[in-house]
Parts: C-alpha cells; structure tokens; sequence
C-alpha cells in the first residue's frame, strides 16, 4: 500500500504540492488529473523517490520512502512520454542494460518475454533509432515491466501517440492491472483515464480537491466535476 | 555487486559511441587541428619544441576533452534517459563512477592516437620515458574526467551548456592541470622520472580528492 501523508514540496516560495494525503492500494488503478503546471509530475517524482518532499512523507508496505531509496525503486515501473531508450542500443541492448541495473536474474529469458509482450521479438536486433514513436513507446514499457514492479507510474503515457498506437496501449495497460499491483497515471484525457482507471484525484495548484472512484462518473458527468473543480474548459 | 552497475554504464556509453563515433570522431579533429598548427610554429627537434610540448599536449586533451564531456549527458538527456538511470535501484556515486568511466576512456583513446602522432611531428626523442610519460597523462585525464563529469551533469540542463562547461570546469580543473603540464615538462626535459615524481605525487593527491568529492556530491546534482 502506498499512503501519502501531508505532502508538500516548495522550489523557493513556490508550492507545487500543499498538503496532499492519499492512500493507494494493490489492485487500484488511479488517475491523477489537472492543469498544467498543477503538480502531478512532481507528486509522481517524490513517491518514485527522485524528489524530496519539504514536508510530509510517504509510506510504501510500511517502509518510509525517503529511508530506503533503492528498495523503493527496486519495486518502481517509470512509464513517461520520454522513452528512457538509447538509440545508439538495440531493443535487446537496451532491455539488457536496464535489466543489469536492476541486477535481475535469469535476464535473457526476461528479455526474450518481455520483447514477446510488447511484440517486438522480430525487431529485438534492430537499433532503437530506427523505430517509430509507438514502438519506442511499446519498448519503454517492456523496460519498465521489466523487473516486474509491484507500482507503474505513467506520466502522460498517451502524449505524442497517433490514435491506433494509443488504443494498442489501452489493451496494454488494462492487461497490467493484477490484484497486487498499484498503477498511478496522470493524463490530461479524461476519457482514456475513465476507460483505464478504477479511482482518480484532482489536483488543482498543488492541491487535492477531489478523490473517488471513476465508477461513480459518466464522461460528461466527470468532464463537468473537472471544470467546476478546476475552472478550466475541458 | 556496485562494480557491476558502474561497469554496465561505462559498457553503455562506449557501445553508444562505438556506433555513432561523434564524440571520439570530433575529439580527435580537434585534437589533430591543435597538434598540426603548433607543428608549423616550431622547427621539429628544437630545443623550444622540448620546452612548448607539454603546453601543447595538454592544450590538446583539455579542450577536446571538454568537447567529450560537453556531450556525455546531453546523451543522457535526450530521450529522458538521465530519469531512466536515477530510477534504477542503485546509488547515484555509482552513475557518477560509470559516466566517469566511459568519459576517461574516450580521452585515453584519443591520446593514445594523438601521443604518437605529436612525437612523429615535433620529432620529439621520448621512447625512453614513454611509460612514465602515459602515466601522467592518464593521471592528468582521469582528474580531469572526474571534476568535468560532475560540471557536465551540472550544466546539462543549462540553456548555454556548451559555454557553462569550460567556464565552470576550468578554473577547478586548474590544480590539476597544473601538476600534469609541470610534471610532463619535467620528465620531457629532464628525462628522468626523479624529476617529475613530486608533481605525481600532487596529481595523484588532487584525482583523489577530485574523484571523492565528486562522487559524493553527484547525488545532490541530479535531485530536484
């Protein structure tokens, strides 16, 4: 479980999060909406441990983030709109590099599944350079899978995709979803996060404003929660 | 096994470059370009060419050295990847250690080309002391990479990152520096390694230094 308590985090005199306590359980998919600049990637960075709260903490299966860092990120999959990909590397280098780091075991057959999941075996020799967009994308997923973490966080996963490669990645997504594990996006498409998530937070100027379950919402119905909460057009 | 990890990014970025070759290709342009123009200033052999050589050699290294460092991480940075290695499970000194690696390598293959090359123009007779002499240069790059790994982590995400490097970088680099040109003119002009041992000694001191302070303070570099 991952319970968020009281976190702020200032740069200077400006908060990006205030206060913000959240609990997340195994098998919740959860949906961090919000404007620009709201706060949503750096709540991602702190609880991926690569940024210090001010105050507050945050608390995974009982162990306290910020005193065992590597633990921690041992149990981190990092999905954003960057890939994470060298492009000088193979698909197959690639995946073994980050497999080293992560100093798993059995690494080729972990490899060779994982390139089976994201259906790249056929390219696996091929330089990361010479791919497209979504299969870049396709690959940093598979690197992030790759020493199967028990948390995923998706950091505007859908950004830059063309329509298809972003439905190939809803069947993606939806098959990470399993009892023990905990997956926080945040997005800007209310939609695709309804269709993915089980709960959602808004977040508005560092705050949480609103948390429930996506359930509860039809799209339009959520489209208006947004706007009221946030004051933005949607 | 920490070595496992700081030897898998060093295998990483060498890979890298073994396939692009844009950082090794422009080094060594700018290395021979500085080798050649000096050559036309002096008469090979001279007495002076003895007394400018080590000036040269290390004009040479730092600054397309620099050049190296310069691109280390904007690599990294491109496709996120710097975020890719903070998240592996392993401590920051250990990514410092393996960039660091992979950077000291890419100036020992250059001056491995460049070495030879200088004594062929300058007709320089040197083969008795060449064992010490690549010594002090790997001493001398090793500082070197260990103080510009750090500032090019530093300026990486700097709008003028290309001009912040060699301003940040050598004015700490310049003990060093220092100890490797004095101590690569004394073994040149002397011949001997007595003569050039006590700048060794201050070289080795200051990669040390440079190297343990660096180490520890990459992890306050590449956090928020």
């Amino acid at each position: 479980m991952i319970k968020i308590q009281g976190l702020s985090k200032s740069f200077g005199s400006f908060y990006a999060l205030r206060d913000l306590s959240l609990e997340i359980h195994p098998g919740e998919y959860w949906m961090i909406v919000g404007p620009n600049g709201a706060g949503k990637t750096t709540l991602l960075k702190i609880i991926a441990t690569l940024s210090q709260p001010t105050t507050g903490k945050i608390v995974i299966d009982e162990i306290k983030s910020e005193a065992n860092r590597i633990h921690i990120r041992k149990q981190i999959g990092f999905i954003g709109h960057q890939s994470f990909l060298y492009e000088n590397l193979t698909a197959e280098e690639n995946l073994k590099f980050y497999a080293r780091m992560y100093r798993l075991e059995n690494i080729e057959n972990r490899i060779a599944n994982t390139l089976a999941q994201v259906g790249l075996t056929e390219r696996k020799s091929d330089l990361v350079r010479t791919f497209s967009r979504g299969m870049q994308q396709r690959l940093s997923i598979g690197r992030a899978l790759l020493a199967d973490p028990t948390i995923i966080l998706l950091d505007e996963p859908f950004s830059g995709l063309d329509q298809s490669a972003i439905e190939n990645f809803v069947d993606l997504f939806t098959s990470l979803i399993s009892p023990d594990r905990m997956i926080i996006m945040t997005t800007h498409d209310l939609h695709l996060g309804l269709q993915l998530a089980t709960h959602f937070a808004v977040i508005t100027r560092g705050k949480l404003v609103q948390q429930g379950l996506t359930n509860l919402y039809t799209l339009d119905g959520f489209k208006s929660l947004y706007r009221k909460l946030t004051g933005e057009g949607h | 096994m920490p070595a496992n990890a700081i030897l898998t990014i060093a295998w990483k970025d060498i890979l890298s470059e073994f396939r692009s070759r844009e950082t090794i290709s422009s080094m060594l342009i700018f290395c021979l370009i500085v080798v050649v123009i000096f050559n036309f200033m002096f008469e090979p052999g001279s007495s002076l060419v003895k007394e400018m050589v080590p000036g040269i050699l290390w004009v040479a290294i730092t600054f397309a050295g620099i050049l190296g460092l310069n691109r280390s991480f904007i690599y990294e940075v491109d496709q996120g990847c710097l975020l890719g290695l903070l998240l592996c499970p392993v401590d920051h000194y250990m990514l410092y250690l393996g960039k660091m690696i992979g950077n000291f390598f890419f100036m020992v293959i250059m001056e491995i080309i460049i070495i030879p090359l200088m004594i062929i123009l300058f007709n320089l007779d040197i083969l008795n002391i060449l064992l010490p002499l690549l010594l002090i240069v790997l001493l001398g790059s090793l500082g070197f990479a260990a103080v510009g790994t750090l500032l090019s982590a530093i300026s990486v995400n700097t709008r003028a990152r290309e001009i912040l490097l060699p301003v940040l970088l050598f004015p700490i680099a310049i003990p060093i520096l220092l100890a490797a040109v004095k101590a690569t003119g004394a073994l040149i002009n002397e011949g001997t390694f007595a003569s050039a041992q006590s700048w060794i000694r201050i070289l080795t001191g200051f990669d040390i230094i440079f190297l343990v302070i660096s180490s520890l303070l990459f992890e306050y570099v590449v956090e928020d």
